[in-house]
């Protein structure tokens, strides 16, 4: 048995092109006519555990991290290819299992990608794992000619022998370099010597993404395997009371009809088509859920507006005094309504299970969660169980859930040996997300007589993430998350990524936290969504109220803040901003997970009140940009999630049911609404922050605020969706 | 029993009429290029050609085929990627995810056999694929530059 589960796995991976890690049998497979064949040959080892090199000279970087679009992929491969010295040419990567992490006491750190941290927070020992690597391989090859290390360099994955034309292949050392011990210090290059980092290389993984080649987590077929549909609960909470099997037991295609855990229902069949048909014909009676209704739910939000149980998340000298000696008071409430993920690809995983062995197939942006969930399912030894990755159709936080990996091991668990694939569909993934969170705002300002902001209050009111999911991480109750880029700077260094770059002389940032029975998740770009709304529609406001320019008013209170006042100046100039043209546009600038990032946009609303959204100026410093063509391309994707949120997105709940259940009710942006995009990746260096997700925080408030200059009306709900842009 | 057409190989399936031409393909015939998104025609990852036009197969039923019509997947719309939309979609590092891309792909292909020079106004009104990933931009650029390619 175990053999064949080998076999089959094995054929799989060969299908998907993973190499070195696995087995060595694949260097023959890849030969293209002419060149030698290393068939009959001992496959190398690895270098270290980041770097394996064929014997002809294909470089295979280990890839801990997810990749869902966002093209950490490539970037990590680069910052290997950096250090390592080797030819850009003859990289490949793989994916490490979480089994083989977890056997090689977590050589590859943690796989989790969520956060914008897949770079960010792993540059520094990836970069060091390559850069031993090389050291052993120049080691290696001093060896073979019998001479101190010093005397060679190294180019290209080409080890010469100074003052000779000698030279060594990476691919002809790799063996004897694995035998070396690593090297107890390895040095970086300095930044001004790189060659591949900051260069816009061209993704690795777009080949097979243009032919069908690409097999995602949905596409996995394994020899015997039978596919499942699931029906969960309706409603929030709900339980399987009752479910009549006979019902469906002879439709097409019906293996097996399975209760998984005590909410949800699975049919087995030997395609999908057939088992979501059973499901979907199958008499379930549900019972114990819970009747929560969004609408019902504005009444605690607004409760939350001006309670007093308040946490504070920032505050600076008092707001009460300024308020009191106020010439003018400013105030608007805003809103960020349940958002779905909804990434491309619908959940789905794939399981094996007996009762020595478990093995997933997934989707999954935390390998070791999923490994975790998958053993915790399969009810045997972590040990004993092993997940292996697939490029993700989408992730953007949901499948940082592993809520479908147990679900898929708990169906296969109830016919051990046979392989299932659980496909969720897409009416599933609707209902049964882990929600954007739902919050309010109530934001004042006291300006004085001169137009000068004296104090600032932000008081939120609504969902907190934490809570829900991670409640060792609150602080006494209060979850600083929640205050993503409103938190004050120099008092924690683990969220010193998600501080405020302006300076107030008054401020209160507090958060009365309501938390409806919704379960919430990370969704791309998390608080700093609504947060940026909130603050950066309310500086709009209060620039107009002051009668000030909002570009001048904002940089007055980014004085502290050399590289905001960087960002927003370059969108400013760029856009035209300021200039007597007739063109609507909107400012806003944001600091989430260590970038800085701004953005004008161009808007015109035409007379029935119609949106077009013309043209966005962005522009980020992330400190470094390993890619920049790929920076460009996370510009343009967050600003489609972030203004499809704005225009369309919004999950309501009506007895506990969510009541969007496809894109037709949950829409998303078409290529018909995407404005023109002008992206300025400005690195200034010396820091390493997030790409994915910072700058669809600045989409939707430029918008909001431009919405505000076509036609003196500001948007304070979201989302846009029906209403009328010209009706005050 | 029915018979298909798919990239010019003949198939035949015992499948239910009812069932859409998109799950024949992916669990009858094998072909899993064409991507299930919705399942209600709303996002074109599903896209294939019936006789050169773009449909969404999600909706498609199987019943409707005759088995004479040639029916294209991904697979099939060109040898080593050299359909100009793949070409175009290569040079500018199209795909994110690449899950939409098939469908994307497609339905871009599609539009182009009957409108080989589209503007701007006809890419809006034809092409009405969703990407979560939102590679419009490079979408939009991707057709223009297809547009001066040859297979
Ligand atoms: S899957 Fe067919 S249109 Fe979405
Ligand atoms: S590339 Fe990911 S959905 Fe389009």
């Amino acid at each position: 048995m175990t053999e064949l589960l080998n076999l089959s796995r094995r054929k799989f991976i060969i299908a998907t092109g993973a190499t070195g890690l696995t087995i060595g049998v694949l260097a023959a497979c890849s030969k293209k006519p002419g060149e030698p064949d290393y068939s009959d040959m001992e496959p190398n080892p690895e270098v270290n555990a980041w770097v394996h090199i064929g014997h002809d000279d294909t470089v295979t970087v280990r890839i801990a991290r997810s990749e869902m679009g966002q093209g950490t992929l490539t970037g990590l491969a680069q910052l290997v290819a950096e250090e390592l010295e080797c030819d850009w040419a003859k990289v490949t990567t793989e994916y490490p299992t979480p089994g083989q992490n977890l056997a090689r006491e977590r050589v590859w750190g943690d796989f989790s990608t969520g956060g914008s941290s897949g770079i960010r927070r792993s540059h520094q020992y990836v970069r060091e794992g390559a850069a031993a690597a090389r050291i052993m391989l120049v080691e290696a090859a001093a060896n073979e000619w019998g001479v101190p290390v010093a005397e060679c360099t190294v180019s290209k994955g080409v080890v010469s022998l100074k003052g000779s034309k000698k030279t060594l292949t990476y691919g002809k050392v790799a063996s004897a370099a694995a035998q070396l011990a690593p090297p107890l210090d390895v040095t970086l290059k300095d930044p001004k010597d790189w060659t591949i980092i900051g260069q816009p290389k061209q993704r690795l993984d777009t080949a097979d993404k243009l032919t069908g080649a690409q097999v995602y987590g949905s596409d996995v077929k394994l020899d015997g395997m039978l596919t499942a549909s699931i029906r969960q609960s309706p409603q929030i909470g709900g339980k399987v009371k009752s479910l009549d099997a006979s019902a469906v037991a002879s439709m097409p295609g019906v293996k097996k009809i399975v209760q998984i855990g005590d909410d949800a229902v699975a049919v087995v069949a030997d395609t999908w088509w057939r088992a979501n048909k059973a499901v979907l014909a199958l008499p379930v009676e549900w019972e114990g859920g819970v009747a929560f209704s969004s609408s019902e739910f504005e009444t605690e939000l607004d409760d939350g507006l001006t309670s007093d149980d308040a946490f504070t998340g920032n505050k600076v000298g008092e707001i009460a005094p300024a308020f009191a000696n106020a010439a003018k008071v400013v105030e608007a409430t805003y809103n960020m309504p349940f958002q779905n993920h909804a990434p491309m690809e619908p959940m789905n995983a794939t399981a094996i299970w007996t009762p020595e062995k478990c093995e997933v197939w997934c989707p999954t942006q935390n390998g070791e969660a999923a490994l975790a969930a998958a053993a915790e399912a399969a009810e045997l030894p972590i040990e004993q169980c092993d997940v292996y990755k697939l490029h993700l159709g989408g992730g953007f936080g949901r499948r940082g859930m592993s809520d479908y990996v147990s679900q898929a091991v708990k169906i296969a668990k109830q016919m051990p040996g046979t392989p299932i694939k659980l496909q969720w569909s897409r009416e599933e993934d609707m209902l049964h997300g882990f929600f954007h969170p739902i919050t309010k705002a109530r934001a004042r300002g006291a300006l004085d007589a001169d137009g000068n902001l004296t104090g600032l209050h932000i008081r939120i009111s609504g969902q907190s993430i934490l809570a829900a999911l991670m409640p060792q991480a609150l602080a006494n109750g209060m979850d600083f998350a929640t205050f993503q880029g409103l938190l004050p700077s120099g008092v924690d260094a683990r969220v010193e990524d998600q501080t405020l770059k302006y300076t107030f002389d008054n401020l209160l940032v507090d958060h009365a936290m309501r938390n409806p029975p919704v379960r919430p998740g990370f969704w791309r770009g998390v608080n700093a969504n609504q947060n940026a709304i909130y603050l950066e529609c309310f500086m709009d406001e209060l620039a107009h109220a002051a009668g000030r320019d909002p570009l001048e008013f904002r940089l007055a209170h980014l004085k502290d803040s050399p590289k905001s006042q960087a960002v927003l100046k370059a969108v400013a100039e760029k856009s035209g901003w300021g200039a007597d043209d007739g063109k609507s546009r909107g400012l806003c600038n944001f600091y989430s997970f260590g970038s800085y990032t701004a953005a004008c946009a161009e808007v015109t609303v035409d007379a029935d009140g119609n949106l077009k959204i013309d043209r966005i100026v962005a522009a980020t410093d992330p400190g470094y940009a390993v890619n920049p063509q790929q920076v460009e391309a996370q510009v343009q994707g967050s600003f489609v999630y972030g203004l499809s949120a704005m225009l369309y997105g919004e999950i309501t709940f009506e007895n506990g049911v969510a009541q969007q259940k496809n894109f037709d009710s949950f829409n998303s942006m078409r290529i018909s609404e995407m404005p023109k995009v002008e992206t300025l990746v400005m690195p200034s260096g010396g820091f390493w922050g997030g790409v994915g997700e910072p700058t669809i925080a600045v989409a939707a408030p430029a918008v909001l605020n431009a919405i505000y200059a076509a036609t003196g009306k500001r948007v304070r709900k979201l989302p846009i969706k029906d209403q009328n842009l010209r009706d005050a | 029993m029915a018979k298909l057409k798919v990239n010019g190989k003949s198939h035949t399936v015992d499948v239910e009429e009812d069932t859409p031409l998109l799950w024949v393909l992916r669990d009858h015939i094998g072909l899993t290029g064409a991507k299930y998104g919705c399942g209600i025609a709303q996002c074109g990852s599903c896209t294939v050609h019936i006789d050169g036009v773009a449909v969404r197969s999600c909706v498609y039923p199987l019943g409707a085929l005759s088995g004479e019509e040639e029916i294209t997947t991904i697979e099939g719309l060109s040898e080593g990627a050299s359909h100009p939309v793949q070409q175009a979609w290569a040079e500018l590092d199209v795909p994110q995810c690449g899950y939409c891309q098939p469908g994307m792909i497609m339905a871009v292909a599609g539009m182009l056999n009957t409108n080989p020079n589209p503007t701007d106004e006809d890419i809006d009104a034809e092409i009405t694929n969703i990407c979560r990933c939102g590679t419009f931009v490079r979408v939009r650029e991707g057709i223009h530059l297809a547009k001066t390619k040859k297979a």
